[in-house]
């Protein structure tokens, strides 16, 4: 860990605290209104708000997750800082893409 | 006649083992007493370190009941409530032989963190006014106490998983020294503290400011450092 990547992920966690709230309370309301797929999904659809919202989400958890990974590669596997980077940076765009498809079907179906 | 305790000592080097010993239990005793009482009357190869016995000096810490402390201070009826006494050299440390360890990676890490005072003056100059009230006085007053003991660097998880982490007393004192406002070596010291190894390794754990024999909070001065650190590198002050 060196000072950039603690500015990058202290920067990302504090831009996901209030995204994980409005998430859960999404959760806690469709559910207890017992929205079906279908009407969740017809109020996502062509949403820009929405886009944006879990478009943000999920960049910003593939750079928290992805530094916090190569944290504990580089304190507990034998991997050297620079293979732990890597193995970081393809843990991230791996969650980048799954995210990022994710958000896709929910938004434009 | 007297009580006695049984207290196992590290014998050996990196390889050893604990050697039980009997030893008379007296009022008020130490740790630094037992081990010195083993070296004066039971075995003289045993090897320890200590000098001023009154803890001023940092030399005498050794790991008592699974936990590093400055031994010429720790009672025994502090540490021994179950009758039960180990002692063994620190840890995260090479040892030299029985409860001495090798501080040289431990002094080694100070440098490496530039804990060490940069003059921004000559004898020449003006001596420097410090309101002992100021902000900065203070932060360095409050972490300024450290004897070099090396309980901390023992005590802390990440020294023990991460060769490359210089640990809390180093930090600890570059934190003393960015407030001192007579330094000119903090733009260095910042740069030096925020690579890898550096202050953001530290996980918080808290070990060092529980173990402190100082009752220092170097968990607090890593914290400050990680915020000094970062509001340095948002401003171009430092790079990676």
């Amino acid at each position: 860990m060196n000072v950039r990547l603690y500015v990058w992920q202290r920067a990302t966690a504090a831009l996901m605290l209030p995204l994980v709230l409005v998430h859960i309370a999404v959760i806690f309301y469709a559910t207890q209104r017992g929205f079906s797929a279908a009407e969740i999904l017809s109020r996502t659809r062509g949403s820009i708000a929405w886009a944006c919202f879990y478009g943000l989400f999920v960049a910003a958890a593939a750079i928290h997750a992805a530094i916090g990974v190569r944290n504990v590669l580089s304190e507990w596997s034998p991997l050297k800082d620079r293979s732990a980077g890597l193995f970081a940076i393809l843990f991230g765009l791996a969650l980048l893409g799954f995210g990022a498809r994710a958000v896709t079907a929910v938004v434009l179906g | 006649m007297l009580a006695e305790l049984s207290v196992a000592l590290w014998r050996g080097t990196r390889e050893g083992r604990y050697e039980t010993y009997r030893v008379p239990q007296r009022e008020s005793q130490t740790v630094l007493d037992i081990v010195t009482f083993v070296q004066r009357h039971i075995d003289p190869t045993l090897s320890y370190r200590f000098a001023c016995r009154v803890g001023v000096c940092g030399s005498c810490a050794m790991t008592v009941n699974g936990r590093p402390r400055w031994t010429c201070r720790t009672h025994v009826a502090k540490v021994a409530g179950s009758g039960r006494l180990q002692i063994g050299p620190l840890q995260n440390l090479p040892v030299i032989k029985d409860l001495a360890t090798d501080m040289q990676p431990f002094f080694e890490k100070w440098q490496q963190a530039q804990g060490v005072f940069a003059p921004s003056k000559t004898r020449h100059d003006t001596i420097e006014q410090i309101r002992p009230d100021s902000a900065a006085r203070r932060a360095a007053d409050a972490a300024i106490e450290c004897i070099n003991c090396g309980v901390c660097h023992a005590a802390c998880d990440t020294v023990r998983w991460n060769p490359d982490y210089v640990g809390p007393a180093p930090l600890n004192r570059a934190w003393t020294l960015v407030n001192d406002v007579r330094d000119a070596g903090n733009r260095a010291r910042l740069q030096a503290v925020s690579g890898t190894g550096g202050c953001h390794s530290c996980h918080s754990h808290q070990s060092c400011q529980e173990l402190c024999p100082q009752t220092l909070n170097p968990t607090a001065s890593i914290a400050a450092l990680k915020r000094r650190t970062a509001a340095a590198y948002l401003k171009g002050e430092i790079t990676v």
